[in-house]
């Protein structure tokens, strides 16, 4: 193994985790804001790929070009969810943990089937793109172009999260609902209104990421699954509702896969992933940027 | 300016009030006193709409306020400060105040109550960076009547605004109940240590086990022999 494809296997691992922390950051939004597990949230992104899918098949739209529109309708897909199913959980008198757990676990599944009812179980992909295929070379270093478009709308996302979060004022709403949800109606704020938006922001942020996967990734309903299982290891890395924490988390994820690729057969590429997060779990169980 | 009328509050089942009925006029300090378990925070949350009465109705500049979300009744114009505080722990004193003024967001005068705010506690305003978690109880109380204020209301409800809270301070916090009413606005008080809220009230209200025993003025009540025997200890 020489220096060039060591370099060359961090760059690429470095650029997935920049999306896997895209991924896994409207997970940990949501949790953050109000102490709910999305389940379904590898169904968002199954979603959000299909979006990206028929948009390039029935109007010729490029995925890159589509991004915005499939994050635009993540963001009310989401908001609508909150407004008709988990509001509704949360309103549960007793046990109200585990009817959040099986009301998006209920969603995940309903999802699913409905997909493989409309879409069909078949492997889609879409055939040709403004990014797809292609590569850059940069110092040597060969980058596929859409897991660096990937990466850069990541780091962009991030950005413009923490602006959102640190200077406006629906950002600031926010963060007081993380604190104290029951306290914002003090201040005239309508928390059901806070969570809704956290849930559209949290699914938008899936779109994003979705918008840039459906370029190089097959789409198929049960796609979600593994990206879903990544980003609750991501987040639980990151620390549990932390938004930052999923960013680093999600560096730190995509860079572990790429060296254990390079050690490890591929088949066991994932292997690194999990143990790098039980160390976590025993050594510092409330993730790396985690609070309490 | 606000009406409760025969309102019943029942609390995980138990009855807290029942059948109280209280006045407040525009400018006026109104103590509502009683012993612990009394019903007073109960009667205050069922203003603010976190409580919901069971019967009875809660009437504010004329209009009928109980069922109406707690986020809308603050817009109306009833700031409630509980008796924990409910600040933003992990944010900032300057978030904590801009979210007192969330309503106003995008208005120019937005900061306007900020004057009477750093009038009333000079060292909020050398606390403004540091988390709202950082202060003493005394400025955590003080800024949660800011964050308060913030929201312009034209009622202020304050319960138990001197738990916690070292004497010197709780002095100053009475001090500033009394400017808050000659800025224009009304306070509706919940308070046990009754000797010193009675003195900066108008007018009094004695709860005991979820009913009004008594209610007058506030300077009748601090010299009625049965209330001093056994409120006052004296």
């Amino acid at each position: 193994m020489t220096a060039a494809t060591i370099i060359q296997s961090l760059a690429s691992g470095l650029l997935m985790g920049l999306l896997y922390g895209l991924l896994a950051v409207g997970l940990a939004l949501i949790f953050g804001l109000m102490d709910v597990t999305n389940f379904a949230h590898g169904e968002f992104l199954m979603l959000a790929m299909y979006l990206t899918f028929f948009l390039f098949m029935f109007w010729a739209v490029d995925p890159l070009l589509s991004i915005p529109l499939v994050a635009a309708g993540m963001f009310v897909f989401g908001a609508v969810i909150y407004l008709v199913i988990i509001r509704f959980a949360m309103r549960a008198k007793a046990n109200i943990g585990m009817v959040q757990i099986f009301a998006t676990f209920g969603l995940a599944i309903l999802m699913r089937g409905l997909a493989q009812f409309f879409f069909t179980p078949d492997y889609r992909s879409i055939p040709a793109s403004m990014l797809g295929g292609k590569t850059i070379s940069i110092f040597g270093v060969f980058l596929p172009v859409p897991q660096l478009v990937g990466a850069l709308i990541s780091i962009a996302a991030f950005g413009a999260l923490y602006f959102f979060m640190k200077k406006t004022d629906f950002g600031r709403a926010l963060e007081a609902t993380r604190e104290d949800a029951g306290a914002v109606a003090l201040v005239g704020i309508d928390k059901n209104k806070v969570f809704a938006l956290g849930w559209g922001l949290g699914s938008a942020l899936i779109g994003l990421a979705g918008g840039v996967m459906a370029i190089f990734f097959y789409i198929y309903p049960d796609v979600g699954a593994s990206f879903a299982l990544i980003a609750y290891v991501t987040v639980a890395l990151g620390g549990f509702g932390s938004v930052f924490g999923a960013f680093a988390g999600g560096i730190i994820v995509g860079l572990v896969e790429a060296t254990t690729a390079m050690i490890l057969p591929p088949s066991l590429k994932s292997v690194g992933i999990y143990a790098v997060y039980l160390l976590v779990v025993f050594v510092r169980p409330r993730g790396l940027f985690g609070s309490i | 300016m606000l009406s409760v009328r025969e309102a019943t509050t029942a609390y995980q089942g138990l009855v807290a009030i029942s059948d109280v009925t209280i006045d407040v006029a525009k400018g006026e300090i109104v103590a509502v006193c009683g012993s612990n378990g009394a019903g007073k925070s109960t009667l205050i949350k069922t203003i603010a709409g976190a409580e919901r009465p069971r019967s009875g109705t809660v009437t504010f500049d004329g209009e009928q306020i109980n069922g109406v979300p707690q986020h809308l009744i603050t817009a109306r114009g009833i700031a409630y400060v509980p008796e924990n505080r409910r600040l933003f722990p992990r944010l900032s004193v300057e978030d904590n105040l801009r979210l007192g003024s969330y309503m106003y967001r995008g208005k120019p005068d937005r900061d306007e109550p900020l004057k009477l705010v750093f009038d009333l506690f000079p060292r909020l305003s050398e606390r403004l960076e540091q988390r709202a978690e950082t202060l003493s109880g005394g400025e955590q109380q003080m800024l949660a009547i800011s964050r308060a204020l913030m929201t312009r209301p034209r009622l202020l409800m304050l319960d138990e605004p001197s738990q916690g809270i070292m004497p010197k301070l709780v002095d100053e916090i009475f001090q500033a109940v009394i400017k808050i009413r000659d800025a224009g606005m009304t306070v509706l008080i919940v308070e046990q240590r009754m000797a010193e809220v009675l003195e900066i009230a108008d007018r009094a209200y004695i709860l005991q086990t979820g009913r009004v025993q008594m209610q007058g003025k506030a300077s009748e009540i601090a010299t009625n022999p049965d209330v001093r025997k056994a409120y006052l200890g004296l």
